[in-house]
């Protein structure tokens, strides 16, 4: 009797949690909780709670609860799968992941694979910000979508404006030792090549992941290349403690960057002095003129003590709502054709696509740089009195890239 | 070059001398109690966050001295109420004890300051360049770490050769009961051996938290590289975890700056192995590999010197 009734007291809450399960809407947030990418992991993670009090103030997506569900995977892909499995395990059938394109990797070949296994249990995998090329080219999966540009669009986007400043003569680039690092030192040197061949590639730099403390030995080198231009796609602690180093060393460039807003970028940026030397590729800052994302600027640094580095988790959410409301479904298969070829107004303005082809997303890209704001520029970052200003603008039609992708459907 | 040269030289012997302060603990806790501490680097940690919590109490300089006091006291603690009873069942429990214990500490660690870097600053009053070399500047922080290394080392080696302590430690080093028979307290001293070990460990902590980054994976960056200077130095041996420490500092700072690789030293590879596993390692920079090169070093040593550099006896 004592047996039964023990074993009642841990099924029936679990039964409960089934039940329960069938009012929420799911959504696996994979990304590091521990470890050097915590920082940026866990920004992540109060942006997606914030959207997702949003859309649960809005009356959550076709009417359940819209939860978010944290896995800590270290920056590792195989812990991520591991985690992938748990999530899913408690009834999450929407994962997204951002950090690490290896994780990323990894998690789209998981997915596709899961759900050739387990029909009718299909789990979708919303990519916010792993940008290795690869993974809308020859790896694309149908059940894959990813709302960052790829890491060959920003490059593109990058070196358009870079070709356009006649100072840049010497360029050192800096990058992370795996496949998103790869990709953004083979894309800098062809397009560099092809737009500037007057540029000189004066250092080539890979160096392990996220697990570097002290960039001294890195910024001595950079210094005694010569260079007057870095470019680096580092994001995370591997980039503000590159610029903390710099800034140590007193080392005077300018940084061509994917990621200088991340957490910690900007303090580090302001140590370094280097004001308007740092610029950064994405998909929106928090000085555009755009009355509506400046009012969600507002609210979100109200609630928490950091700034949007994530627009395009916006822009995800809330097409994850729209396409649901299209397909008046939340079964996974008729969200992922609801979002196939759907077009939008994107957070920060504009008109954005989710490509069919690809599941790439497409949208205007900013080149902005930080430093001394004017009365244009309302926001500044980390409490540092410096802000982004607007550079340049690239309209979507663009930033189109052509793919390589050959998607299976399901049938 | 040159410029390269010198900047490398100062950053490789700060890294090895950093390497040093914990390595120093850890081998002279080897060397008398026989126990490899596998949670030396966790009590390396535990110094940078109580140095993180004091010198927001009190101030950095304060934290300075009570971080390590309190490390060395929870060492001691251990030491006094953990090893000791587990010592009986032999050397292998006391190696799964404290790899244990270093689990235990990163999870205490993870709860109390949860998982993301704490935002533990070098003082002001240290927060310039102290001078500027090729015109790199050298922060007054990282020679003030170099300084403390080296005052360290030294007071390390006058007590140890030339005080009284120092004489019953090393002499309870190699003949514990003929120490005992003469009426000092061995167990005592054990005690405050593992108890200074940890501390040393702990100011490394304090020093280096606001230089590089204070946060729970730390030890876990920085415990592996640990075995290999006291490897590489030889067990046991004071002076050569010195040696060993700027070896590896040096080593692998110097390994970043190379751009060598196979193709630059032989040519590139001819085009019938361009897209062969042959073409990645023909094309893999030293300062890429750079991370590893410590540990090849610790498969050499352990392959054709057993005994390490200065050490007496085999591992």
């Amino acid at each position: 009797m004592r047996k039964l009734v023990i074993a009642a007291a841990f099924a029936l809450p679990m039964f409960g949690g089934a039940a329960m399960a069938q009012e929420t809407v799911k959504i696996g947030y994979i990304d590091p909780l521990s470890g050097g990418g915590a920082s940026v992991g866990e920004v992540g993670l109060k942006t997606f709670q914030f959207l997702a009090d949003e859309l649960n103030a809005k009356g959550g997506i076709q009417g359940k609860k819209v939860e978010i569900v944290p896995f800590d995977n270290k920056t590792n892909p195989q812990e991520s799968l591991i985690q992938a499995q748990k999530a899913i395990d408690s009834g999450v059938r929407f994962l997204t992941q951002g950090n690490g394109s290896s994780v990323a990797g990894a998690l789209s070949d998981f997915v596709t694979k899961y759900n050739e296994r387990n029909p009718g249990k299909e789990v979708l995998y919303f990519n916010y910000a792993a940008v290795d090329p690869v993974l809308t080219n020859a790896k694309c999966s149908f059940w894959h979508f990813r709302w960052d540009a790829n890491s060959d669009i920003k490059m593109e986007a990058l070196t358009n404006y870079m070709k356009t400043v006649p100072s840049i003569k010497n360029v050192y680039l800096i990058n992370q030792d795996y496949s998103f690092g790869e990709s953004v030192r083979s894309s800098a040197k062809a397009m560099l090549a092809a737009k500037r061949p007057d540029i000189k590639i004066v250092g080539d730099e890979l160096h392990p992941l996220l697990k570097i403390t002290d960039f001294a030995p890195y910024i001595a080198k950079i210094k005694a290349s010569g260079a007057d231009t870095v470019v680096t796609g580092n994001w995370g602690q591997d980039f503000a403690l590159l610029l903390k180093a710099a800034a140590d060393a007193g080392l005077k460039v300018n940084w061509y960057t994917y990621y200088a807003g991340g957490t910690g970028g900007p303090t580090a940026v302001k140590q370094a002095n280097l004001n308007h030397q740092v610029f950064q590729v994405g998909e929106g800052i928090p000085n555009l003129d755009h009355p509506s994302s400046q009012e969600f600027e507002k609210a979100i640094r109200a609630k928490y003590d950091f700034s949007l580095f994530y627009p395009r988790a916006v822009n995800e959410m809330r097409m994850l709502a729209a396409a649901a409301d299209k397909a008046k479904s939340i079964d996974p298969i008729k969200v992922a054709l609801a979002l196939e070829g759907m077009e939008v107004e994107v957070f920060d303005g504009g008109k954005g696509n989710m490509r069919k082809d690809d599941h790439q997303f497409f949208q205007p890209i900013y080149i902005s740089s930080l430093g001394d704001r004017t009365e244009k520029e309302p926001f500044d970052e980390e409490k540092t009195g410096w802000g982004w200003k607007l550079v340049a603008k690239i309209d979507t039609p663009a930033t189109v890239l052509p793919t390589t992708c050959k998607m299976e459907r399901p049938n | 070059m040159l410029e390269l040269i010198v900047i490398s030289t100062l950053n490789g012997v700060l890294f090895g001398m950093l390497l040093f302060l914990m390595a120093s603990g850890l081998t002279v806790i080897f060397s008398m109690l026989g126990v490899l501490n596998f949670a030396h680097a966790s009590f390396y940690m535990l110094g940078a966050f109580f140095g993180f919590q004091v010198s927001r109490w009190f101030g950095f300089w304060p934290a300075l001295l009570i971080a390590p006091l309190l490390a060395g006291a929870l060492g001691a603690g251990v030491e006094r109420f953990g090893l000791r009873r587990v010592h009986r069942n032999g050397h292998v429990a006391e190696l799964l004890f404290t790899f244990g214990l270093a689990f235990v500490i990163e999870e205490l660690v993870q709860i109390i300051w949860g998982k993301s870097p704490v935002d533990f600053r070098i003082p002001a009053l240290l927060d310039f360049p102290a001078f500027t070399i090729f015109s790199t500047n050298y922060p007054a922080y990282k020679m003030f770490m170099l300084l403390v290394s080296i005052a360290i080392f030294v007071g390390l080696l006058l007590v140890l050769k030339k005080t009284r302590i120092g004489l019953i430690v090393q002499a309870a080093l190699t003949h514990p009961h003929m120490v005992g028979h003469l009426g000092h307290n061995v167990g005592r001293i054990f005690m405050l051996v593992f108890g200074v070990g940890t501390a040393l460990a702990a100011v490394a902590g304090v020093i280096a938290g606001p230089a590089l980054v204070t946060q729970s994976n730390m030890a876990g960056l920085l415990g592996p590289i640990l075995f290999v200077v006291v490897v590489v130095g030889g067990l046991g041996s004071l002076p050569g975890a010195f040696v060993a420490s700027l070896l590896i500092g040096l080593v692998q700072t110097f390994a970043v700056s190379m751009n060598g690789s196979l193709s630059g030293a032989f040519g590139p590879l001819s085009p019938a192995y361009a897209s062969s596993w042959l073409a990645d390692i023909w094309g893999v920079t030293i300062a890429q590999v750079a991370p590893i090169v410590p540990y090849v070093l610790l498969v050499l040593i352990l392959i054709f010197r057993p005994m390490g550099l200065l050490g007496t006896r085999d591992t």
